[in-house]
């Protein structure tokens, strides 16, 4: 956009020196973030990284001169193309929001308002501030959804925000935040809740439209993959301190800090395949499942094999089916039809009819270690409680089994044995899990999504740990996870599954070479590189193949 | 749109059905009354025969199903029989009393209900403020009151002790202690009459209403679509209306309809309190006597109501939900 | 400290052997409360001795579960300087204490309770807002009331002392003074105040607990068990909860009659309810974690479920509901007895009292003292839900503040 009077691109738009902010925690103000500089240019786009409790939407929010509940800027200076955020009276604040600095936030579905309609939603922001009329506005907002390629963007915008897909809504609210056409829109996690094919769309739209209207902006994410390809800077944090900061290819070339290399590195993890067993039957077999929710089926005649001390990953996306065929293998789902043979033999489809042993065999750890835990349960108990129940542990020998677990875990036995499980950070708590799921010594382990819900770094060292078990103990994982990355890291063979059904599974080596069912290509092309030039790549790619009528497309459009 | 009719269809089936149960286990239980109401009101002078004719005459000796359906039909048509102790007709002594009852109730909601959303509305708004503070301790305390000491504070205050410096009559109390209203008092003079019942109960809803309203609009507030609405930088007002709203509408009537439903069950005490003529006194003193007929048909008119009002909420809260109003 | 099987047990830290002060203060209110007993012994023996073994009994448990209870050894001052007090009083006023074994026991029990429960929380009392901490105090005296009625009332709460309505301050028969005046029986109504207590609260707080156990005990169970045992109750919970509960109330107790017994087990079964809505809904958020799940995968039995991995994590939803529901109980049961179906008379019930003596307030401007004597038992009442309220209000403003 050729708007001159509003700057030149390289001037300054931003700059927040010592930004220091408070949080509100037990009655009392606890710094969270200790004096951040930020300085951002016109039209370019800054990506700030880290981890949970690095405090990035925080910094994001206060370059909008906001603070959430809870929260207040407490020291440094926030000055927005000449104008000193706080102490700007709330009107001005006010004016700049929606405006000239506009947010896009993670969960678009609870950021819309359920009771208009998106065109409403997206037209309130131009017309109040005066920038346009409403007529201009709708038409300006289906030009936006066209260059956003949502479907039918004449049409979405009478819709309400509950009838349209996530992927769409993040479109939908970027088109909102581009409204009035701000000098900068702050991106918080815009695409952490979408599938990785789903997310694909969205980067490329919020790029594009960045890109065309020359709009600085601040990416907030977690995923140095995904920031690699909108950011021109970046700026690492951790604690609510800067790690490190600088133009985007030179970091990903040369991090100067162990932190940043560490975060690079998270990816690269890789095992390599072990072949399957020779002259020994798979440990658990799953024919022909078919299950349904009451009526609704979700899994067609799922089946695929484990083998003993082999990984099985399943991936796949939201609604795939991946979770739904753990519940039918331990039993808490029952099959429509079809069964789950263990050492050659069925097992009894509810796992109320299974007995000790059978319910031994077969562990389970859980995507969230928060709710995998009772809050009120301490350490001892937790991991005690299967040693007792299996395998009839008691008194000292129950506390040696425990403290054993413990060390196997590599957590200090002294120091957590007699704690509350809520006074763990996230991969302590899912270390405990797995302390658990090794109590009652199982041959085979499920694990559903371990890794989603802890930081990246703490998500390799809990995948590492699981392979010295299984090195250790001969267990057989069962994968399940979205994230390719994870499969690389871990598995043997890959189960990949959509819409309840296994479309592609085979030995690991051979799912990850060409040529792919067009599924697992999509899946494994969506999959986020390092390379500041993966998306690009990508995209041209993608539009090569359409020219030769081979359209892969996600579930979401 | 016809999903939404269904919905609908199938909470007014629930409602109806609802009622059935209810006027089933009423008339169950008053049929588990020990010993013979006619034994009872012929006392001393019974004799089997006597006994034997009262019962005849007032469908004793038919079985159970019997005289529930010909009390169904009959409280259906508007015909309920008469009282057992004073022979009147269950119908006429009901109406006046109903009339009289509802005529406190809605004075009450009139001014009650506006008072406490406002205030409510406001107390949100100004979340920690002094004026929060005081609200919640205020409410608080009034919720914790009974409904009688309530009452005979304002009578104290407001009638009592105003005797001998009254402006208006000579001597007078400023308000009657008792609310003795009769069918040929006129509207106004019935206003006044019943302004320290009224008064009562609208302090106590209003403390219940206004924390209930407090609470919803404070959780609406959290939603991160109404953060988003300040963040593109709308103004306050119309965030209030335009954002939240058409949101807490369904959390609002469900709030009212709670108050209200609570009124009506809240008018009993009162109206004993201040010998009020209404349909809680009526079915108070008819337990007394144990006059199962006027028991039956005052307890079923509450309970009725008291389901009617939860309906109408629960339909009000579907039409207002836009998730059912605009299905995928 | 013997070395017994620890695996069951909290951590170990916290076990330390009970401190010399308390052993004393256990050894202190154990001969007081013998002592207490055994003036009963010449006409009562069976009494005085049931008396010693449950005061043993309390001190014993006392002594043991100390360590458990308590932390910190300061607060083993302040728990032996509180049986201190308690048992110096009892020694000034020994003929009353003594002549009432099983009230200064009841208070003494009371007492310490409501004191161990302060100081288990002491770190969050030391916080509380002046409202929470003044619901505590007047809590506290409700609840010595309440056990030490028959000790503290100067007069019987059901025999004539006097003329009827006798002003403040007034002389009675036997020389002695009505501080609040008599009724229209002639009864003493500072006695009858303080039985009323007694009568009152202990009734509501029994029909609570009464409640809790039957309404959160089937919620559990509905969630935990689901299935047609949860639909079931949970329709007849739908249509008892369609009916007003006090028109219900009322029609029953036309079938039934009125009196204590049945008025508590009438309000419990109604008022159950509510608590089975509410601990089902806890409970169903609770079933569906995982850690539920992991134990349910484990092959653990129902009862393991609930009372290990559900339980703890209602108790505190629980708890404050349990404050609702007492205050709810309490005003309920005192609109019922001031409508004239409640306790039978002459038992002290606040609720009744206020209607007996309704008719006073018109005499205010010619005897200010006599005009307010309806308003005290129904302030009485006031105050202690005001102060329940209060400190419910407090918990639940800590518990939404722990969610965030």
């Amino acid at each position: 956009m050729s708007d001159t009077k509003r700057g030149q691109k390289g001037d300054i738009l931003l700059e927040m020196k010592g930004l220091k902010i408070e949080g509100r925690a037990d009655e009392q103000w606890i710094e969270i973030v200790h004096g951040v500089d930020v300085t951002l240019r016109r039209g370019e786009v800054l990506g700030l990284i880290g981890e949970s409790g690095a405090g990035k939407s925080t910094i994001g929010l206060a370059a909008m001169g906001y603070a959430r509940d809870g929260c207040r800027i407490s020291g440094g200076e926030i000055w927005f193309d000449g104008t000193e955020l706080r102490s700007a009276s709330d009107e001005h604040l006010r004016k700049l929001r929606g405006h000239r600095i506009a947010y896009v936030a993670q969960s678009a579905a609870a950021s819309f308002n359920p009771a208009h309609r998106l065109i409403d939603q997206y037209c309130e922001s131009p017309v109040q501030h005066g920038v346009m009329s409403r007529d201009k506005a709708e038409k300006d907002a289906k030009d936006l959804f066209r260059r956003l390629r949502l479907p039918n963007p004449e049409t979405i915008g009478e819709r309400y925000p509950h009838q349209v897909s996530g992927g769409q809504l993040q479109r939908a609210m970027t088109a909102m935040a581009m409204s009035c056409r701000p000098d900068l829109i702050i991106f918080d996690e815009p695409t952490t809740a979408l599938d990785v094919t789903t997310q694909i769309e969205v980067l490329a739209a919020i790029r594009d439209i960045v890109d065309q209207f020359n709009t600085a902006a601040i990416y907030i994410t977690h995923d140095l993959a995904v920031v690699a390809q909108m950011a021109d800077t970046i700026k690492v944090l951790r604690y609510g301190n800067t790690v490190e900061e600088g133009d985007t290819r030179r970091m990903l070339a040369k991090p100067e800090e162990k932190y940043t290399s560490d975060l690079l590195a998270v990816r690269t993890y890789k095992r390599d395949q072990r072949d399957r067993p020779e002259n020994e039957g798979p440990l658990m077999q799953i024919r022909g499942v078919d299950a349904s929710y009451g009526t609704v089926p979700v899994l067609y005649d799922v089946s695929f094999d484990v083998y003993k001390k082999r990984t099985v990953a399943v991936v796949g996306e939201s609604g795939s089916g991946k979770s739904t065929t753990a519940r039918v293998i331990t039993g808490l789902l029952p099959p429509k039809a079809g069964e789950v043979y263990y050492r050659g033999e069925v097992l009894p489809a509810d796992y109320r009819q299974r007995n000790k042993d059978q319910l031994r065999r077969l562990q389970m750890i859980y995507q969230m270690p928060d709710t995998a835990l009772n809050p009120k349960s301490r350490i001892r108990d937790v991991i005690g409680r299967p040693a007792y129940f299996y395998l009839g542990l008691t008194g000292r020998k129950l506390e040696e089994r425990v403290r054993e677990l413990l060390r196997l875990v590599e957590l200090e036995p002294d120091q957590y044995i007699n704690r509350l499980t809520t006074e763990l950070s996230g991969g302590q708590k899912q270390r405990i899990c797995i302390a658990r799921a090794l109590a009652a010594e199982p041959e085979l382990i499920i694990c559903d999504e371990v890794t989603s819900a802890l930081d990246q770094l703490v998500a390799e060292e809990i995948l590492k740990l699981l392979q010295r078990m299984q090195d250790e103990f001969d267990l057989s994982y069962m994968f399940i996870t979205h994230d390719l990355a994870t499969v690389r890291a871990i598995s043997d063979e890959v189960v990949v599954m959509q819409n309840g059904r296994v479309v592609e599974q085979g030995p690991k080596e051979e799912m990850f070479t060409p040529p792919h069912h067009d599924y697992t290509d999509l899946l494994l092309s969506s999959v986020p590189e390092m390379d500041p030039d993966w998306l690009d790549r990508l995209l041209a790619e993608r539009a090569e193949m359409a020219r030769q009528g081979r359209v892969l497309k996600a579930a979401d459009n | 749109m016809s999903k939404i009719l269904a919905t609908i269809a199938q909470r007014l089936g629930l409602g109806v059905l609802t009622l059935f149960v209810v006027s089933l286990v009423i008339a169950g239980m008053l049929e588990l009354l020990p010993g013979d109401f006619c034994e009872t009101i012929l006392g001393q002078s019974a004799t089997v025969e006597t006994v034997n004719a009262c019962r005849k005459e007032n469908g004793f000796d038919q079985p159970f199903v019997f005289r529930y359906a010909d009390w169904l039909s009959g409280f259906a048509t508007l015909d309920m029989g008469k009282s057992l102790a004073n022979k009147r007709d269950i119908a006429e002594l009901i109406s006046v009393r109903l009339s009289n009852t509802l005529f406190l109730a809605g004075f009450t909601a009139a001014i009650a209900v506006p008072l406490a959303l406002f205030l409510g509305v406001l107390a949100a708004l100004y979340r920690y403020s002094l004026y929060d503070r005081f609200v919640n301790v205020f409410t608080l305390t009034s919720i914790s009151f009974p409904e009688f000491f309530v009452a005979y504070i304002l009578v104290l205050l407001l009638s009592v002790m105003t005797v001998g410096e009254n402006p208006i009559g000579p001597n007078g109390p400023w308000f009657p202690a008792m609310a003795s209203v009769s069918e040929d008092t006129s509207f106004g003079e019935r206003l006044y009459l019943v302004f320290l019942p009224a008064l009562t109960l609208t302090l106590v809803v209003v403390a219940h209403m206004m924390r209930m309203t407090r609470a919803a609009i404070i959780n609406l507030l959290a939603s991160p679509y109404i953060e988003m609405a300040r963040l593109k930088g709308i103004k306050n007002s119309r965030i209030i209306v335009k954002h939240a709203l058409p949101n807490a509408l369904a959390p609002i009537i469900n709030v009212i309809a709670i108050n209200l439903a609570y009124l009506i069950v809240g008018v009993v005490v009162v109206e004993v309190v201040f010998n009020y003529p209404g349909l809680g006194k009526i079915f108070v003193d008819h337990v007394k006597f144990r006059d199962v007929p006027v028991v039956q048909a005052s307890a079923m008119i509450f309970a009725a109501t008291y389901i009617l009002l939860n309906l109408t909420a629960d339909i009000l809260s579907i039409v207002t939900n836009p998730r059912l109003m605009h299905p995928r | 400290m013997s070395s017994v099987d620890t695996s069951d047990t909290g951590p170990e830290s916290l076990i330390r052997a009970p401190t010399r002060i308390i052993q004393a203060a256990c050894a202190v209110s154990l001969v007081f409360l013998i002592a207490a007993f055994s003036t009963d012994l010449s006409e009562n023996p069976g009494n005085a001795l049931i008396g010693a073994l449950l005061s043993a009994a309390f001190c014993a448990v006392l002594y043991k579960a100390w360590p458990r209870l308590l932390s910190d050894p300061g607060r083993d001052g302040v728990m032996a300087a509180g049986i201190g007090i308690y048992v110096a009083a009892g020694l000034i006023y020994w003929p009353l204490f003594s002549a009432n074994p099983w009230s200064s026991f009841a208070g003494l029990a009371g007492s310490l309770i409501f004191l161990l429960a302060v100081l288990a929380g002491w770190k969050e009392v030391r916080k509380a807002p002046p409202t929470a901490l003044f619901g505590i105090a007047v809590i506290f005296l409700y609840v010595l009331a309440s056990c030490l009625a028959p000790i503290l009332a100067p007069y019987s709460q059901s025999a004539p002392m006097g003329g009827s309505n006798l002003l403040w301050g007034s002389e009675l028969k036997d020389g002695g003074i009505a501080y609040l005046g008599t009724d229209q029986l002639g009864r003493d109504i500072l006695s009858r105040l303080l039985y009323g207590a007694r009568n009152t609260v202990g009734i509501a707080f029994v029909t609570t607990a009464l409640t809790f156990v039957l309404g959160s005990l089937l919620g559990l169970l509905a969630a935990s068990m689901q299935g047609w045992i949860d639909q079931t109750l949970s329709r007849v919970v739908d249509v008892l909860m369609a009916i007003p509960q006090l028109i219900f109330a009322l029609v029953i107790f036309t079938v039934i009659g009125s009196g204590a017994v049945k008025m508590i087990i009438v309000i419990a079964l109604l008022d159950s309810t509510r608590v089975f809505r509410l601990s089902r809904s806890v409970a169903m958020s609770i079933v569906v974690m995982d850690y539920v799940e992991a134990a349910k995968l484990r092959g653990e039995r129902l009862w393991y479920i609930i009372y290990k991995e559900v339980l703890p994590n209602a108790t505190a939803p629980l708890a404050a509901e349990f404050g609702l529901r007492f205050c709810f109980v309490f005003l309920f049961i005192s609109a019922l007895s001031f409508l004239g179906i409640g306790l039978q008379p002459p038992t002290a019930d606040w609720g009744a009292m206020v209607r007996e003596s309704a008719n006073l307030i018109n005499f205010f401007l010619y005897a200010p003292a006599m005009g307010v004597t309806p308003l005290l038992p129904a302030f009485a009442i006031a105050l202690l839900t005001v102060a329940v309220n209060f400190v419910v209000d407090w918990f639940l403003h800590k518990m939404s503040g722990l969610k965030e």
